[in-house]
């Protein structure tokens, strides 16, 4: 034990890793910020009525759920540049591969919630006068948002770990900060550490997930 | 005031209705009845564009909201038919109210964004609306919290608010049971003494003799009676309506 016995030394273990929680959470973050309003996109797309829009769509969905996270981000990171011709900064580089992945969750779980709401609810919005706009906005997304809630606190818990696979193209998040202490010291302790940093991160994600909730259950259906 | 003719509809190879022609004049009341799969509540839904038909033609108000060229239903624009669609108001079966607004917000929630009335007009009209059927004390209440019986005069109230020249009602009543089918027949009675045009599908055939001018008597998708109420469901009432009113012929 040289850390969990020691208050000092695991002061100075979590000053090492602050950078590293920093880069995890400007991830999280952007990857929310970008893949909600795209995920959303990206439903809308896939339940188009022409083949042309959306088999592309199913086809784009297909291999970012189909293949590894990990693979995705050294796409974009390795090849997008030798394709285009163009550097990126490997945190942007992780934020574009975490939003695209992201995106094609977000997108089946908002398709899910809109096939669910009941067709009588775009007949009543038609009868009255609205527009398709003014049914999506205001009649159709308040109530698929209280719908998709359980699943999507789902992904932004998943979100919250797989921060951690950015590591594998050297961006110093939090996980690889604990891996580098690890091995600088020859200690597994920082690991957990970490670990107990990704708790921490998903009980406040759990706390918000249910204050959002009650705020959603002033109605029932 | 609604001219339909020659309506044809088919969903894949079942022909709905075949050839049906209805004429509505202002201030009737026209009940539609049938068995089920008679083509009525099919019927209701194309005057509301809620179906598109195959062939035939729909005027309201002198106004085509769809006509036929060459065989082929040509229907208005979009926003034409969203005009043409606002002269006629909609009752569901499952009354379709909005569950995440109050009942309130959902009679003025449409007047707002529809006929751009202020919130002040709207909140007054709804309040008015919802005295006349009976819920102002349920102003502040979701959906979610009233009867069957009592979000279907919601869901009128609100159909009401949109000042329909022509109210439809599918089936209004099918999802009550007998009490709560007479809070809102009353309803209904009540805006036919206000001499309302309304068309209500219905299998309620004491509110249909008590109630409309005409009824009309759909099987097969096909307008089979069409006449005075007095007449199509009195003493002289034909051995088909006997039949469909599950009475012993002799």
């Amino acid at each position: 034990m040289q850390y969990f016995n020691n208050p000092q030394a695991l002061l100075r273990l979590i000053t090492a890793m602050q950078d590293g929680f920093a880069n995890t959470l400007i991830i999280f973050f952007a990857t929310l910020v970008f893949s909600i309003p795209l995920g959303m996109v990206v439903a809308l797309l896939r339940m188009n009525r022409r083949r042309i829009i959306s088999a592309p769509i199913s086809l784009y969905i297909l291999v970012m759920r189909g293949t590894p996270l990990m693979l995705q981000i050294f796409a974009v990171y390795f090849a997008v540049p030798m394709l285009l011709g163009v550097n990126f900064d490997r945190l942007y580089a992780t934020i574009l591969a975490f939003s695209l992945n992201y995106a094609a969750y977000f997108a089946e779980i908002f398709r899910g919630g809109m096939l669910s709401i009941p067709v009588g609810q775009h007949e009543a919005s038609q009868v009255l006068g609205l527009t398709r706009a003014q049914t999506f906005f205001h009649i159709v997304l308040p109530q698929v948002l209280k719908r998709v809630l359980l699943p999507v606190s789902n992904e932004v818990i998943t979100l919250v770990k797989d921060t951690s696979l950015a590591n594998v193209i050297a961006v110093s998040e939090l996980f690889r900060a604990a891996k580098n202490e690890a091995s600088r010291t020859a200690s597994i302790e920082p690991l957990f550490v970490a670990g107990l940093f990704y708790l921490i991160m998903n009980g406040v994600v759990t706390l918000v997930f249910g204050y959002l909730n009650r705020k959603l259950s002033y109605y029932k259906e | 005031m609604l001219r339909a003719n020659n309506i044809r509809k088919s969903f894949g190879d079942t022909q709905v209705l075949r050839d049906v022609s209805v004429n509505i004049s202002r201030g009737e009341v026209v009940a539609i009845i049938g068995r089920s799969g008679s083509g009525k509540s099919t019927l209701l839904r194309c005057l509301n564009h809620l179906e598109t038909i195959d062939s035939g033609s729909i005027l309201i108000g002198g106004q085509a909201m769809v006509t036929t060229v060459d065989g082929h239903a040509q229907y208005a624009s979009e926003k034409a038919l969203r005009g043409l669609c606002l002269k006629m108001g909609m009752v569901f079966q499952d009354y379709n109210l909005f569950p995440h607004y109050s009942v309130l917000k959902n009679l003025v929630m449409p007047q707002r964004m529809v006929l751009g009335r202020s919130r002040q007009e709207a909140e007054q009209y709804a309040m008015e609306l919802l005295a006349k059927v009976g819920l102002s004390d349920k102003a502040a209440q979701y959906p979610c919290n009233l009867s069957g019986g009592q979000q279907q005069r919601v869901a009128i109230a609100r159909a009401l608010a949109m000042d329909p020249e022509i109210l439809c009602f599918d089936e209004p009543t099918s999802a009550l049971d007998p009490q709560l089918t007479a809070e809102v027949l009353a309803v209904i009675r009540q805006l036919a003494v206000e001499k309302r045009t309304m068309i209500v599908v219905t299998h309620e055939m004491n509110f249909a003799r008590d109630v409309a001018d005409r009824v009309i008597y759909m099987a097969g998708g096909e307008v089979v009676e069409d006449g005075p109420a007095k007449d199509v469901l009195g003493s002289e009432r034909s051995e088909a309506i006997r039949a469909f009113a599950g009475e012993a012929s002799y």
